[in-house]
């Protein structure tokens, strides 16, 4: 199972948007969903989402470990708002309804459940938009939209190039520290922090080494080949806006507008069902 | 000769950190469609030649350029390096460095994208270029998917498309099997041919680079050019003995059999060689002669491996099956394919990977469950790359390091650290900072550093590979000493010198099985099992042919005689 996300290649509608398209939306839809709390416009967002990623044809099982790393992220900080300000909700919608008691300052209110949903809603309208962008999104693809709104190519190439030699580099690092830990160096557990700490530069220093003549062969590889002669360059994957494109960003200034629209009708961030 | 297309005229090359010119005094013309090979030891000037060739020098390494060299007619100084790359298009030698693309596509179809190569006509060109190199079916390939000599073929489509008057390679073998190779060689000669370009080829495999056929061979020495003449010439004199470059086997054979090599006999390549047949005669002559010598039978059972399977799923095992037994003092060399199965057993007797059946046994006793600290006693793993080990700025240090993380008493750390620098010649140096050695002397410290944990066999991964004939002797002599103290070693490698010099068994793996345990004699005249392990014929098998005599016993013979040739070396010395 691979662990990491990166570029998933499928044919579908959205794998065929161009990378400049797929940034807008993401941007656009982040704004939208980062500004509001309207409990409706972010579960509208959140489902359309995840029926976005069901068009997207990616598979539950090639995400499910980012998932459960970003739902124990999100668990820690739900909780731990719970733990520095339990009377928020009460604070921002204006009324108190509690349901139980614990102890201390702690209770439990309706308006506090509600507001943590809403913080909840928030990550869970982003998640699946953020996921699409990273795993439809062809690397070498995205670097040429990223060109093609202004921005210099060489910025783009180098995210291609660091994620072209990603695995190039882990594989190194796997060889190194076999070898290292033939010698007894070990990271495991039962080792103390402190040799902890120096037997992983053990590790580093032949791995930095090694990447430090890695990126010697490859400035001189690309420089041989003319990176760099002009101001501009063409990209044999650079794909041509096309009418799902258009459609694409004008939907995802829709949603923008329909949240601000939103703050507007609730004279505030949030939608308050308890007046 | 044809129009000049490269002159260097009283041409030098003086770095910017160095007191000294690099390279001094170079006069050379070559002419369109020619095909050059340049060879001299390690550090005799050749890359940097080849650098101020493709123009990164002075352009990334900076530097002053003495004299004048004019590439087709422009001075090279005043192009710059993009303007040079119009001109001079350059294969490097590591395969997996210089792959810049996600994908085949990609990467063949960059320099045109720099160039600002429209996208339809870029996609034309690049196909083309990919169809030329026999990888249109690979054309969506990333490069963890394609072998090195693939990715070779890519970089060469990727400077093909620029349709460039010169193509340069820089140690086009180094990285690849012996059966690649003669690929690459094959393709390169193809191209060549079809359009006329010229290649320049630095290499100091020369019997392999030799197999395309050269107009001329320059030979460099201390950053100078002390040979520039035809293949045949140069192999009928001395000079490659006396600068330390390995001459092809079947001139090695002649030279034994004592046949005077004169230039009109075709010693260029062995299918074009002339032998008289009193030269025949000659060399029936030294073949009946000479007795044979046993090699010695090795009978203490050491290492038992037993069924061994790995993978890391069970329908696709990287090793299946896998029994054989190594003996105390042996000396064996590791072949197959990439991917044939060889790192990972290497990974399995270490203990870097658990396999999913069969049992390892170390004089007697299953060593399968033990962890990798405590394998690492008995079985050692030297790495192909030296400073993919070293983690220390100091040698002793670096040898140390093993017994420092263990707590040993310092008494004893500093008694072992000295054996070891000591069985490694390395003593004398041991306050130096290991900046200061060259590649051959950081080899000799990865494994002092193995040797402080006194195991009872060495593991090495391709300990030759890229060195040149000085290195490569100075490395496989020193293994040789070690094996005579009582170590013994396994080497995975693709040199078939190695093989030959050095190894007297050889196992061969495929598609994750064993398919020979063998001698190296057997495995050299044995045409399929060769070509399952990615090997070739050695020019020996030809030049036996060519005599009348048997192949099989022709290379044994070669193989005794010239060991106990190197041993009586070596005591005179």
């Amino acid at each position: 199972m691979s662990t990491a996300l990166s570029y998933v290649e499928r044919d579908s509608v959205i794998h065929q948007m161009t990378g400049t398209t797929k940034l807008f939306f993401f941007l656009f839809w982040s704004v939208a969903a980062m500004i509001t709390y309207d409990t409706r416009v972010l579960v509208g967002m959140f489902l359309f989402g995840c029926v976005l990623f069901k068009i997207s044809k990616l598979k539950w099982k090639e995400i499910s470990f980012a998932l459960i790393f970003m739902f124990t992220l999100m668990a820690i900080n739900i909780v731990g708002i719970y733990v520095f300000a339990p009377e928020q909700g009460v604070e921002i919608y204006g009324t108190r309804h509690v349901v139980a008691e614990l102890f201390w300052r702690y209770s439990i209110t309706l308006e506090q459940l509600f507001y943590m949903f809403n913080f909840l809603m928030k990550y869970m309208a982003v998640i699946p938009i953020a996921l699409l962008f990273i795993m439809t999104t062809n690397p070498s693809e995205f670097a040429a939209s990223m060109n093609k709104i202004g921005i210099s190519y060489r910025v783009g190439y180098s995210v291609a190039i660091a994620l072209r030699y990603i695995p190039d580099i882990q594989r190194d690092y796997r060889e190194i520290s076999q070898a290292q830990q033939a010698r007894g160096i070990s990271l495991g557990k039962d080792e103390k922090t402190l040799d902890r700490i120096k037997n992983s530069a053990a590790i580093l220093f032949p791995l930095v080494l090694s990447s430090i003549q890695r990126i010697e062969t490859i400035s001189n590889a690309m420089e041989l080949r003319g990176f760099g002669k002009h101001k501009k360059r063409t990209w044999i994957m650079a794909k041509p806006m096309g009418k799902r494109d258009y459609v694409g960003i004008v939907l995802s200034i829709a949603i923008l507008a329909v949240s601000v629209a939103m703050i507007i009708v609730n004279g505030g961030r949030y939608y308050n069902p308890f007046i | 000769m044809k129009e000049t297309i490269i002159e260097f005229k009283n041409f030098g090359y003086k770095y910017r950190s160095q007191a000294e010119p690099t390279v001094t005094d170079i006069n050379l013309k070559i002419g369109k469609g020619e095909r050059i090979i340049i060879v001299g030891p390690s550090g005799c000037g050749k890359s940097t030649l080849a650098h101020c060739l493709n123009g990164l020098n002075p352009f990334s390494y900076p530097g002053e350029i003495i004299g004048s060299l004019k590439i087709c007619g422009h001075e090279s100084k005043d192009m710059g390096i993009f303007g040079l790359s119009k001109f001079v298009g350059t294969v490097l030698q590591d395969t997996d460095g210089q792959f810049i693309g996600m994908t085949v596509l990609e990467d063949i179809a960059f320099a045109m994208e720099n160039d600002m190569v429209e996208q339809e006509e870029l996609k034309k060109r690049t196909l083309q270029a990919a169809d030329k190199v026999y990888l249109l079916d690979k054309i969506e390939s990333a490069p963890h998917d394609l072998s090195g000599g693939q990715k070779q073929r890519v970089s060469l489509a990727g400077v093909l498309v620029n349709k460039v008057p010169i193509l340069m390679f820089d140690e086009p073998l180094a990285n690849l099997d012996p059966a690649s190779g003669k690929k690459a060689i094959e393709l390169i000669d193809e191209i060549q041919k079809e359009t006329d370009t010229t290649v320049v080829i630095i290499e100091h495999r020369l019997e392999d680079a030799l197999y395309m056929g050269a107009d001329r061979i320059i030979l460099m020495v201390d950053g100078k050019i002390v040979s520039d003449t035809t293949p045949s010439e140069l192999f009928a004199s001395d000079r490659l003995a006396e600068a330390g470059i390995r001459e092809p086997l079947y001139i090695t054979a002649l030279k034994y059999a004592g046949v005077k090599l004169e230039k009109n006999m075709s010693l260029q390549r062995i299918q074009e060689l002339k032998l008289s047949d009193e030269q025949k005669e000659l060399v029936k002559m030294w073949f009946y002669q000479e007795k044979w010598e046993q090699i010695k039978e090795h009978t203490k059972k050491l290492l038992s491996v037993e069924k061994l399977s790995f993978g890391y799923t069970e329908k696709a095992y990287n090793l299946s099956d896998v029994s054989f037994d190594v003996y105390e003092g042996e000396m064996t060399g590791i072949v197959g394919k990439n991917g044939a199965g060889k790192s990972t057993l290497a990974k399995l007797l270490c203990g870097f990977e658990k396999q999913n059946k069969g049992i390892i046994c170390l004089e007697g006793k299953d060593i399968s469950e033990d962890n990798i600290k405590e394998r690492a006693k008995t079985i050692g793993y030297v790495m192909q790359n030296p400073n993919q080990m070293i983690s220390k700025p100091m040698i002793f240090e670096e040898v140390a390091l093993s017994l420092e993380v263990a707590h040993l008493p310092k008494e004893e750390i500093e008694e072992r650290v000295h054996k070891a620098l000591k069985v490694c010649g390395l003593y004398e140096f041991r306050n130096w900072p290991i900046s200061a050695l060259s590649y051959g002397q950081k080899k000799r410290v990865t494994i002092a550093s193995i040797l402080v944990q006194n195991p009872k066999i060495l593991i090495l991964d391709e300990p030759t590979a890229g060195q040149d004939f000085r290195h490569y002797t100075e490395i496989m002599e020193f293994l040789k000493e070690l094996n005579k103290q009582g170590i013994t070693v396994l080497m995975i490698t693709h040199d078939m010198h190695l093989l030959l010099e050095y190894t007297n068994r050889s196992l061969v793996f495929s598609d994750g099985h064993l398919i020979a345990d063998t001698t190296p004699v057997e495995l050299f005249a044995d045409k399929d099992l060769l070509e399952d392990a990615n090997l070739k014929e050695t020019s020996l098998f030809e030049l036996a042919n060519m005599c009348g005599l048997p192949p099989k016993e022709f290379i044994h013979k070669f193989i005794i005689y010239d060991r106990n040739l190197r041993s009586r070396r070596e005591e005179v010395s």
